[in-house]
């Protein structure tokens, strides 16, 4: 049956995209990066293993589960946003860059934003 | 803070509570056969109103679902001990639970069980009682 080698390898791709992922984020220098890697590759390997259970359960046990299909639906919804929320935060925060990263555009974005209506800021402090 | 309305979140959680809340859904209506019932089910929509909360704000987030929920607790509980009492009418001991099959239109053969009307009572207490408390603590500022 060629559902086998398809499901097997499925599962396998995910699993090795999830140690690449905690992989990287123990490598990676600072958060932005390794949110990174933490929010791109961890997804893709939830979701192909998810797949492949999905697959499994279709073509073995003759079961369609939608809540599976959800599950792969939800998570490839909200973990971006998730890394998104984090990063933002962090960046919110202060939490400073690598070093050797050149570019800052949401600096110079906030600037702007804080020079076009300065009065809420001032009152603010 | 410079804006503390995020675009990505609430439009993701504008498509994520529809989900979340047709799964809670789900959780109630499977719990006779499957693993779920009131109780999870009632956690997943309050995580749903949660999350809406923190999407938008509290304000939007009563705009949403203008209820009281110490009303949702109270219902709850007078449902759960009504379908206690119905077994009375009856005249088998408290907490008879009976069910039948049915055919309803458009959706066939059903089996229809008192537990249900129990088990939603759990949902609603359940629901009320996440809700006040998350609502009690998240209020003050």
């Amino acid at each position: 049956m060629i559902a086998e080698p398809i499901i097997a390898i499925l599962i396998l791709i995910g699993a090795i995209i999830s140690a690449l992922s905690a992989f990287g984020l123990i490598r990676l220098p600072d958060v932005y990066l390794r949110s990174h890697a933490a929010t791109k590759s961890a997804t893709l390997g939830v979701l192909s293993v998810l797949t492949g259970g999905f697959l499994y359960f279709m073509f073995f046990e003759g079961l369609i589960s939608a809540k599976m299909l959800l599950g792969i639906v939800f998570v490839f919804i909200t973990a971006p946003v998730a890394g998104h929320l984090i990063e933002r935060a962090a960046y919110m925060s202060g939490v400073p860059m690598w070093q050797k990263s050149i570019r800052d555009d949401l600096k110079l974005a906030i600037a702007e934003e804080r020079k076009s209506k300065p009065q809420p800021e001032k009152s603010q402090a | 803070m410079m804006n503390s309305r995020d675009v990505v979140l609430q439009t993701t959680s504008q498509v994520t509570v529809f989900i979340i809340m047709t799964f809670s859904g789900f959780l109630f209506l499977a719990g006779h056969n499957n693993p779920g019932g009131g109780f999870i089910g009632g956690l997943m929509s309050a995580a749903a109103l949660v999350l809406l909360a923190l999407a938008y704000d509290l304000k939007t987030m009563r705009q949403a679902l203008p209820v009281n929920f110490h009303y949702v607790t109270a219902t709850g509980l007078l449902i759960a001990i009504f379908s206690g009492m119905g077994s009375f009418v009856f005249g088998a001991p408290f907490m008879s639970q009976a069910y039948d099959y049915f055919t309803l239109p458009l959706l066939g053969e059903v089996e229809l069980a008192t537990a249900m009307i129990f088990d939603l009572g759990v949902y609603l207490a359940v629901v009320g009682v996440t809700m006040t408390i998350i609502l009690s603590i998240g209020e003050d500022r």
